[in-house]
């Protein structure tokens, strides 16, 4: 049987800023102390209370808009029940049904837009490290903003799946809210995946969630993996149970974790610790001025100022830093008469370093590349006497027609000289000479 | 001077001024009638004396050096919700009987810097919740007028610390009536500000939306010169409201005689307590002879204020007490009494799906109803008054186990909590048994100043607070 798979995506991209979502805390966790990023608000101590981070929200909205999402004007908190150690007060405080960003898409490269349903901010939990009998919680992590990110079930392969990832990584770097690294756990990713036939249109009746993918490579393989796991079930006749798996790398397979036999009862009610949110239509076009140019419009300037195929623009605004470096090193270029093109070219294909390389020093090693260097006639003519005597058969074969040899002769003249000249300097001597 | 811990916080400022008595000897006097009377009322579960002496010291080189702080050197008693930084903070409840709070709740740091001498921590019912004290893990508050009697509660402790004047003032919370119902049952005075007037940080929550954040002091001028230290927006609780600071007790001798004050019809049924119904009838007089014009008015939907209490209340209640999760504070669940376990249960049914629409979602609209009541009725009159308790303090044990019948003893205290309006609690007579009766004057949101305007010319008439009890 043929099936088409119905995958959505769930990603939770943890921002960047100073403090913590409700309380002044670093929310600079990873690899610090444990527990030494604390206090009585992510503590969850009596009667501590939270205080909503005026910046998370505004970074919140604003990938949103880099999401062509629409913004909520009310928008509030709601509190999420559920027991887990470690989570500090018993609840997350997260958004239910107002969120403050709905109904986006990102744009893949075949053309197909792929839904945003909604992108809403909530709180990390602290994290749990397990020693033998006993578990440990640290809450350094506890309170740091996170950003969730929710699909409609549009992707039909893990290659979109991992091409929409990608746009998504490249637009919250872009912003500069988040490192969106996966191997530091902030961006995470969960997919829920499942399969219908060939030309049905209802929803399965279905869906696996897969956790603990912690790279690009891995989100590939672990759709792989459950698409032909779920085809098999499907074929002897049966429904993939509905559950959450998690995907084991040493394995390389996805592990069962737990059978949702029904929805989980979060018991969502609005956080009366904290007032509704309210984003006047001023406040979020202020929060549009102060965004820095998304990818997908720098790609057009780019094409539109500089003369360069897709294929470099895609390759230099793929991250920001390197665009900026770009753009930079043009407007040194001009000065010293380089074009756009020669610096793509550099930056492309000699992987230049340039955490190290300043853009003006760029241009001056991409000036020193085209320039020529003098060299003392008689050197030359010594050289050049040299590599005819010891390449006989090259100089016969000129003669005899083959002109395209004098480009090796050429090349054997430049190895000899150690030097960089003027090559239609020495091609007219040696026609001269091999008259 | 002799007992000087009966004096007022207005006479007590005035004589540490003067240098009439010392902070240390206004202190060993509190202290000395908690030594008395403590084991016999059950007050304080933490007394705070070592720190008590030491603040009192301090107070009195500031004195010295003639400096000025609007609570230097005034014992003060702290309801044991309000968490203090290195003192126990048990919300009465086992669960944390050994908790020690490495902060301070800002009401705590507001009083402590305007100078006053924390004396120590109050009984309570567990985690606020009740209306008679006894659901406190720590045995149950006797009514110095009565020790047979409830002293009412939940804040218990507080208002028989200030009736047996073991301290000068003492704060407390009032989510449902936990103020002024045992203000009104141990003839002193009490005041449920409004929602968001008094930061709640740092103390341990009960029901988020409801809680306000007031005090207990022997007369109405004290309440304003107290909440003069507490009212004001704190960054720290983001439901504080953004207004500025004003003296409270400016217009405390102003006459009321241009106010329209509102007796709610719903409020004066006819299941009201006749010695109460007789003492808030004598009260509504003393106000009539003083100028002001009394009129009937309607809040219609009062009688669905213990309903929707019951849903909101225990729905906020269940998230609360969700940190306690057994994996700090060293005790589990099972460390909650019947009355906090009654109501995670209650909470956690109403906001079920499924359920939720049927209960939180209703009841929240109910509450919308209910602060447009207020809204109504503050058009057309300028306050309302109104007995605190349909019923005199009832006996130990009484209604222990009947807890329905315990809830409604809250019938006329709960819709100023749910439209988050202000409510002062003042004595307003005695019964025949020479039980405490109080009445409440309620006002529209931010009309605290109003309120102790009343409740002042209404003291001036009355002066209750000068009768003690027999302990």
């Amino acid at each position: 049987m043929i099936y088409k798979p119905v995958i959505g995506l769930e990603v939770h991209v943890e921002l960047k800023t100073k403090s913590k979502m409700f309380c002044s805390c670093s929310a600079d966790y990873f690899g610090q102390k444990p527990n030494t990023h604390t206090c009585p608000i992510c503590l969850g101590l009596p009667g501590a209370l939270p205080v909503p981070n005026q910046k998370a929200i505004d970074w919140c909205v604003m990938i949103g808009l880099s999401l062509d999402c629409r913004i909520a004007n009310f928008s509030k908190f709601d509190r999420k029940n559920y027991f887990y150690p470690d989570l500090a007060k018993g609840y997350q405080i997260s958004q239910y049904d107002q969120p403050f960003c709905q109904k986006g898409f990102i744009l893949l490269s075949n053309g197909k837009k792929i839904g945003i349903t909604r992108v809403h901010m909530e709180e990390d939990t602290g994290k749990l490290t397990h020693q033998g009998d006993s578990s440990l919680i640290d809450f350094n992590r506890s309170g740091v903003p996170l950003v969730e990110i929710v699909t409609e079930p549009e992707f039909e392969n893990a290659k979109e799946v991992v091409e929409y990832l990608k746009r998504l990584r490249q637009i919250v770097r872009y912003l500069g809210v988040s490192d969106a690294n996966m191997e530091e756990g902030n961006m995470r990713l969960e997919p829920n995946i499942s399969l219908r036939k060939e030309g049905e249109t209802s929803l399965p009746k279905y869906k696996v969630e897969v956790k603990n993918i912690n790279s690009f490579r891995f989100v590939d393989k672990a759709i792989e993996f459950e698409i032909k796991r779920q085809a098999e079930i499907l074929d002897t006749g049966l429904l993939p149970v509905q559950e959450t798996r998690g995907w084991n790398e040493t394995k390389n397979k996805t592990i069962s974790q737990r059978v949702k036999e029904e929805a989980n009862d979060y018991r969502y009610f609005p956080e009366p610790d904290i007032p509704p949110i309210l984003l006047t239509g001023t406040k979020i076009s202020k929060l549009k001025s102060e965004m820095p140019e998304t990818p997908s419009s720098k790609f057009a300037r780019f094409k539109n100022e500089f003369a360069l195929t897709n294929y470099d623009i895609e390759i230099l605004t793929r991250e920001k830093y390197l665009a900026d470096y770009f753009e930079e090193a043009t407007k040194v270029g001009r000065k010293h008469n380089v074009n756009p093109k020669q610096i793509a070219n550099h930056l492309i294909n000699r992987n230049v370093d340039i955490n190290s390389v300043l853009p003006a020093k760029l241009i001056e090693a991409i000036v020193k590349s085209t320039q020529t260097e003098q060299i003392d006639e008689n050197k030359l003519d010594k050289i050049i006497s040299e590599v005819l005597k010891n390449n006989q058969k090259a100089v016969s074969d000129y003669k005899s027609g083959k002109e395209n040899v004098i480009m090796f002769l050429i090349g054997q003249i430049m190895r000899q000289a150690k030097q960089k000249l003027d090559t239609s300097m020495i091609k007219n001597i040696l026609i001269i000479k091999l008259k | 001077m002799k007992n000087l811990n009966q004096l007022t916080l207005k006479r007590a400022k005035q004589g540490l001024k003067n240098k009439e008595f010392s902070s240390v000897e206004l202190t060993k006097a509190c202290l000395g009638q908690i030594k008395k009377h403590n084991q016999d009322l059950n007050v304080f579960i933490t007394i705070a004396e070592k720190q008590a002496l030491e603040s009192a010291k301090k107070a009195d080189e500031l004195i010295a050096g003639r400096q000025y702080l609007p609570l230097l050197g005034i014992p003060v008693a702290l309801k044991d919700l309000f968490s203090t930084k290195g003192v126990r903070t048990t919300a009465a409840s086992n669960v944390l009987k050994n908790y020690i709070p490495p902060y301070d709740a800002t009401v705590v740091k507001k009083i402590k810097d305007a100078g006053a001498v924390i004396i120590g921590k109050t009984n309570l019912d567990a985690w606020a919740h009740g209306s008679s004290g006894e659901n406190s893990d720590f045995g149950t508050t006797k009514n110095p007028w009565n020790k047979k009697y409830v002293p009412g509660g939940s804040s218990s402790g507080s208002a028989v610390s200030v009736a047996s004047d073991m301290c000068i003032s003492a704060t407390g919370t009032d989510t449902g009536g936990s103020i002024r119902l045992p203000a009104s049952f141990n003839n002193v005075v009490g005041l449920k500000p409004t929602y968001g007037r008094v930061s709640r940080y740092g103390i341990v929550a009960m029901a988020s939306s409801l809680d306000s954040i007031g005090h207990f002091t022997k007369t109405v001028e004290d309440s304003a010169l107290f909440f003069n230290v507490t009212a004001g927006k704190d960054s720290m609780d983001a439901t504080t409201l953004p207004v500025p600071g004003e003296d409270f007790a400016r217009d405390l001798d102003k006459d009321i005689s241009e106010l329209i004050i509102g007796i709610p019809r719903e409020f004066v049924t006819k299941d009201l307590d006749k010695e109460v119904r007789g003492g808030f009838e004598k009260s509504v007089k003393i106000l009539e002879n003083l100028g002001a014009k009394i009129t009937e008015i309607s809040l219609p939907h009062t009688e669905y204020g213990i309903a929707a209490y019951y849903i909101i209340q225990p729905s906020e209640v269940s998230s609360n007490l969700a940190r306690y999760d057994g994996i700090r504070y060293g005790n589990n669940r099972g460390a909650f009494g019947d009355e906090a376990r009654r109501r995670i249960m209650l909470g956690t049914f109403t906001l079920s799906s499924g359920y939720y629409d049927a209960y939180y979602k209703k009841a929240m609209q109910v509450r919308t109803l209910i602060k447009k009541d207020f809204d109504d009725a503050f058009l057309k009159v300028d306050a309302l008054i109104s007995p605190v308790c349909p019923t005199l303090p009832w006996k130990l044990g009484e209604k222990i186990n009947d807890p329905l019948k315990m809830y409604l003893s809250d019938a006329l205290t709960v819709t100023a909590n749910i439209a988050g309006v202000p409510g002062l609690a003042v004595p307003a007579g005695f019964s025949v048994n020479h039980l405490p009766i109080g009445i409440q004057i309620m006002g529209k949101q931010l009309s605290e100043t109003l309120l102790f305007q009343i409740g002042n010319a209404f003291e001036k008439q009355t002066n209750y607070y000068k009768l003690k009890p027999n302990l």
